[in-house]
C-alpha cells in the first residue's frame, strides 16, 4: 500500500493551489481520500479527537443494508423469467440471469451519476459528495429488469442535474434523488415503466399459456369483485399463489429488481435501525400510516381496493422499500425528531390514498415520498416554532 | 432545598490514561504566562509592565481599553521576560520567569463577620484588583463578567464530565474553609441563589456536600451534563435580557484565599492525563504555568499533542506552551498525521464512535478505554445526517438549526433558536460526532461575536 501511498503523493502537487491541474483538485481528492483516509489532523482550538464515523462509512452501511434486497432481487429477476416462460432453472441458472440484467444498470448508474457528479465538484469547486454511494445503488433497485440501459442514462443524469446540483448539490435537494429518477421514467417513458414489464422474457421468447404480467397493484386497481380471492387465484396454472400474501411477504413475484421483497427491505431496516443511520421514527410511521389509511378505508371505502385487507398494502407494491430506503433519506426528510413522525405517517396515508383512488398511478409510495419531501420543511418549520414559542413564552414567566 | 435533575443525552468519551488519584510534587514552573486569547470579550488589552519589570503575584499586568477596571495579574512573582505580539501588534502572551520567592502583592484581609458586612462596590473593588474578577463567565456569550451588572444567579458546577476531567474531590480536597468564603462573597452579588451543581455518580466533596448559603443541586447523566450551561438550561434557564454568571471551584478558593488570606494566590492542582502520558496523575503547579516540568520524562511516544484543557474544547499549545487561564488539565494525545488505507471502511475494534455504522463496534465496549489520536477521520463534507447532535444536547434546544442560522448569520433566528443559552463547551459533542467535520464550536463563537458586537 505504501506503493500506492507514494504515487498519490507524488503526483499531489500537480493539484494543489498553483498545480497545472489546480481544477481537478476535488477530482483528485475524491480518488485519494477514497483510497486512503486523510492524514489531517484536528485543529488548533476546539475538538482534539473526532468520531470514527464519516459521511463515506455512513453511506456505505445503507450500501450495506440494500444488499439483501439486491442479491435476492438478482436471484428474482431468474425466478420470474423462468416461471413465465414456464421452465425450470437452478439456482445458479436463474441467479445468473439476474446478475446478467442487473450489473449493467448498476454500471450505469454509477458511472452517469458519478462522472456528473465529478464534473460538478470541478466546476463548483466543492468535493465529491459520497450520497451517490447510496443513490446510485438506489436507480437500479427501483427499475424493472427489462428497462433499457439508456433509459437508465437518462433518468439518472436527469435525477442528478435537476434533482441534486440544481439545488446546490448534496444536502441541498428537496427531493429524494433516486426517487426523481424513477419519477421521470414514469412519466417521460410510462410504457417502459408501467403495465407489464416488470417480468425479464428475453427476446421473442415464448410465454407460458396463461401467463400475465400484471402485478398485484393492477390487480387490485382492477379487481370488481374481491381482491383477496382475486390475488390468490392469479396465476393459476403456471404460477400457483404467486400473490398470496406469505409470497408477496417474500416477494418471489414480478416487480422491480429490489422492492420486491418485503422480507429482505425488514432485513434491511433491522441493520439501518441498529446502526442507528435511518431513523426508525419514520420506518414505523410510515408502516404504520398505510396500516392505519387501509384500516381507515376498510370502514368507510366503498370500491373492491378499499376493501382488500389493511395488511395486504404493507407487502404488496413497493411500500416496505420506499420506507426503509426512500423515506429515510436525511437530506429530504424532515429534520426535526418530531417531524420525523409527522413525516412518515403522512407518506403511508398518501401512499395508500393514491393507490386506492388514483388508478392512474398504482404506485403510490414514489408519489407520497416525493410529496411529502417537499413538505418536510413546513412540517419543520411547524416543530421548530414550537420550540421557539416555548423559550419566548419562558421569558415572560 | 436543591433540585435533583436526572439526564438521558449525552455522550461519554472514555479515553485511556486517566489520572491515579495521587497529587504529586513537581518542581515550579521556570515560565508562566497570561495569555489575551484565553478570554472571550476582552476589547483591547493594554500592557501596563515593561519587559524587564519585576512583578509580584496580584501585579497588573495589562487591562482592557474599554473595561479598564478589570486588570489581567501575575500569577506568581519574577521578572517579564517576554511581551509577545502578533499581527497589528496584537497582545499574545506576557511571559513571567517565575523567581520561586512567591511575593504577594497585599490585599486586605477579612474576617468572616467583616465579609458579611462589606458593600457590593467593596468586594468587586477588591476582586478586581486582584484580578480573580477574571473567573467571573457572563452568560450569554461566555465573556469575562461585566462589573457593573447583577446577575439572576450564580452557578458553579462542582464536577467535570468531559474526556479524562479531574476529579474535584482531589483538585479541592481540604479547601473545604476557602470555598465557603468564597460562597459567602458570591452570595452579595447575585440578586439570586448561588448553585452548586454536583453529580451523582461521582464522590461527592465535603467541599460542596457541606457548603452552607448555597442550592446543593444534584444531576445524573452522561457527559455533557458537566456543563454549566446544560445545568442552568435546567435549573433558571437563560432569557433574552437574562445575565448569569458562571464560576469554576476554582475560582471559589481563589476568591476565599483572596478574602480570608489577602493575597492572589494562584497555585492550582492540574491533573495530566492522556494514553501518551507515562505517569498521569495529579501535580501542584500554577495558573498559566510552563508544561516543561510536568512532561519532562513523563511521555511515552514522540509523535503527540499538548492539550491545555479536555480533548472536547481544550487547545493544542506546544511542548512548550503554557497552561490556559481556566485550564487545570493537560491532556496529551497521540498525533493521528497518518493514512489509513481504505480507512474509511475498514472495521475496527479501537475506532470510537457514537454511531453504530458498519465497522464501528465500539457501542459494543461502552466500557473500554479508548487511545484516540487527533486525526478528523474524514473530510469535511454538506450537513447530511440528522438528529445526531439531538441525540448529545440534553437541553431543549434543536443544535442543527442553530447551526445553521448561525451560518445564515440569522441573528433574530439564533436567538430564537435559544443561542444565549449555549457556549462552546455545551456543544463540543456535536462537533465530536459530526458526520460532515464542521467546526462546531468555531461557527457557534461566530455567532456569538456577531450578536455581541452588532
Amino acid at each position: 500500500m505504501n506503493f500506492l501511498r507514494k504515487q498519490l503523493d507524488s503526483v499531489r502537487h500537480n493539484f494543489e493551489k498553483g498545480g497545472k491541474l489546480e481544477k481537478y483538485y476535488f477530482a483528485y481528492e475524491a480518488f485519494d481520500t477514497f483510497l486512503f483516509s486523510p492524514n489531517t489532523t484536528t485543529e488548533v482550538k476546539g475538538v482534539q479527537v473526532r468520531d470514527a464515523v464519516d459521511l463515506k462509512r455512513l453511506m456505505m452501511t445503507v450500501v450495506i443494508a440494500m444488499l439483501p434486497c439486491l442479491i435476492f432481487g438478482m436471484w428474482n429477476v431468474g425466478q420470474q423469467h423462468f416461471v413465465a416462460l414456464g421452465q425450470t432453472g437452478t439456482f445458479g441458472e436463474k441467479f445468473w440471469i439476474g446478475l446478467v440484467r442487473t450489473v449493467p444498470i448498476i454500471v450505469v448508474s454509477y458511472a452517469v451519476g458519478l462522472g456528473i457528479e465529478f464534473v460538478f465538484a470541478t466546476l463548483r469547486r466543492h468535493p465529491v459528495n459520497e450520497g451517490f454511494l447510496v443513490t446510485g445503488m438506489l436507480i437500479p433497485l427501483v427499475m424493472p429488469a427489462s428497462i433499457p440501459l439508456w433509459q437508465v442514462a437518462i433518468a439518472t443524469a436527469f435525477a442528478v442535474v435537476i434533482g441534486k446540483e440544481a439545488f446546490g448539490g448534496t444536502g441541498m435537494n428537496v427531493l429524494n434523488v433516486a426517487l426523481t429518477a424513477r419519477a421521470f421514467l414514469y412519466f417521460a417513458y410510462p410504457s417502459q415503466i408501467s403495465g407489464e414489464v416488470w417480468t425479464y422474457l428475453g427476446d421473442g421468447a415464448k410465454m407460458v399459456s396463461g401467463y400475465s404480467g400484471a402485478t398485484p397493484l393492477a390487480l387490485a386497481a382492477q379487481s370488481t369483485g374481491n381482491v383477496v380471492n382475486d390475488l390468490n387465484s392469479f396465476g393459476a396454472g403456471w404460477a400457483d399463489g404467486i400473490y398470496n400474501f406469505w409470497n408477496m411477504f417474500l416477494g418471489v413475484m414480478p416487480g422491480c429488481i429490489g422492492e420486491t421483497s418485503t422480507l429482505m427491505c425488514l432485513i434491511g431496516a433491522a441493520i439501518l435501525v441498529i446502526s442507528g443511520v435511518g431513523s426508525w421514527k419514520i420506518i414505523v410511521s410510515v408502516f404504520a400510516g398505510a396500516f392505519g389509511m387501509g384500516l381507515f378505508l376498510n370502514a368507510v371505502g366503498t370500491s373492491p381496493f378499499s376493501q382488500m385487507p389493511a395488511h395486504y398494502h404493507l407487502v404488496i407494491g413497493g411500500l416496505a422499500f420506499g420506507a426503509v430506503f426512500m423515506a429515510t433519506d436525511p437530506v429530504t426528510a424532515a429534520q426535526t425528531e418530531t417531524g420525523k413522525w409527522f413525516y412518515g405517517f403522512l407518506i403511508g396515508v398518501f401512499t395508500v390514498l393514491v393507490r386506492v383512488y388514483n388508478p392512474a398511478y398504482p404506485e403510490g409510495i414514489m408519489l407520497a415520498i416525493l410529496l411529502m419531501n417537499v413538505f418536510a420543511p413546513l412540517i419543520d418549520y411547524f416543530v421548530v416554532s414550537a420550540n421557539k414559542k416555548r423559550r419566548i413564552q419562558r421569558a415572560t414567566v | 432545598m436543591g433540585k435533583f435533575i436526572r439526564l438521558k443525552k449525552g455522550f461519554t468519551i472514555n479515553l485511556a490514561g486517566k489520572a491515579s488519584p495521587k497529587i504529586a510534587e513537581v518542581e515550579p514552573p521556570e515560565t508562566v504566562s497570561i495569555k489575551p486569547t484565553d478570554f472571550h470579550g476582552v476589547y483591547m488589552p493594554k500592557v501596563m509592565v515593561k519587559e524587564g519589570d519585576t512583578v509580584k503575584a496580584g501585579t497588573a499586568l495589562f487591562h482592557d481599553k474599554k473595561f479598564e477596571k478589570i486588570v489581567f495579574t501575575a500569577p506568581v512573582s519574577g521578572e517579564v521576560v517576554e511581551i509577545k505580539r502578533g499581527e497589528k501588534r496584537k497582545l499574545l502572551e506576557v511571559k513571567i520567569l517565575a523567581d520561586k520567592k512567591s511575593d504577594h502583592e497585599n490585599f486586605r484581609k477579612y474576617t468572616v463577620s467583616e465579609i458579611a458586612n462589606l458593600s457590593v462596590d467593596e468586594i468587586k473593588g477588591q476582586l478586581l484588583a486582584s484580578g480573580v474578577w477574571l473567573n467571573f463567565i457572563q452568560r450569554p456569550f461566555g465573556i469575562i463578567a461585566d462589573p457593573a451588572m447583577v446577575p439572576k444567579a450564580i452557578h458553579i458546577s462542582a464536577f467535570d464530565t468531559s474526556p479524562l476531567a479531574p476529579d474535584y474531590s482531589i483538585l479541592f480536597r481540604g479547601q473545604d474553609q476557602f470555598f465557603q468564603v468564597g460562597v459567602d462573597v458570591l452570595r452579595k452579588l447575585t440578586s439570586g441563589v448561588v448553585n452548586v451543581n454536583t453529580h451523582t455518580t461521582s464522590e461527592i466533596s465535603t467541599v460542596f456536600s457541606q457548603v452552607k448559603g448555597a442550592e446543593v443541586n444534584k444531576f445524573s447523566g452522561p457527559h455533557p451534563v458537566g456543563c454549566t450551561g446544560v445545568q442552568i438550561h435546567h435549573l433558571d434557564p437563560i432569557n433574552k435580557g437574562d445575565i448569569v454568571w458562571t464560576i469554576n471551584p476554582f475560582g471559589v478558593i481563589q476568591i476565599g484565599k483572596l478574602f480570608a488570606n489577602g493575597i492572589y494566590d494562584a497555585s492550582r492542582v492540574v491533573a495530566v492525563v492522556g494514553s501518551e502520558v507515562k505517569t498521569p496523575q495529579y501535580y501542584k503547579s500554577v495558573t498559566g504555568a510552563s508544561i516543561k516540568k510536568l512532561v519532562a520524562n513523563n511521555l511515552l511516544s514522540e509523535n503527540v499533542r499538548f492539550i491545555s484543557g479536555n480533548a472536547l474544547t481544550g487547545t493544542n499549545i506546544g511542548a512548550d506552551g503554557h497552561l490556559g487561564f481556566y485550564d487545570q488539565q493537560l491532556t496529551i494525545l497521540p498525533e493521528g498525521n497518518h493514512h489509513e488505507f481504505i480507512g474509511w471502511i475498514t472495521p475496527g475494534a479501537n475506532k470510537l464512535s457514537m454511531h453504530r455504522a458498519w465497522g464501528l463496534f465500539s457501542f459494543l465496549t461502552p466500557y473500554k478505554e479508548f487511545k484516540l489520536d487527533t486525526n478528523t477521520h474524514g473530510e469535511p463534507r454538506a450537513f447530511v445526517e440528522t438528529g445526531v447532535f439531538e441525540k448529545v444536547v440534553p437541553m431543549d434546544i434543536l443544535p442543527t438549526h442553530l447551526i445553521k442560522s448561525i451560518l445564515a448569520e440569522d441573528i433574530d433566528e439564533m436567538e430564537a433558536l435559544g443561542i444565549y443559552e449555549v457556549i462552546e463547551e455545551d456543544l463540543a459533542l456535536c462537533e465530536f460526532v459530526d458526520v460532515s467535520k464542521h467546526n462546531v464550536q468555531e461557527i457557534l463563537r461566530e455567532g456569538l461575536d456577531l450578536i455581541r458586537t452588532s
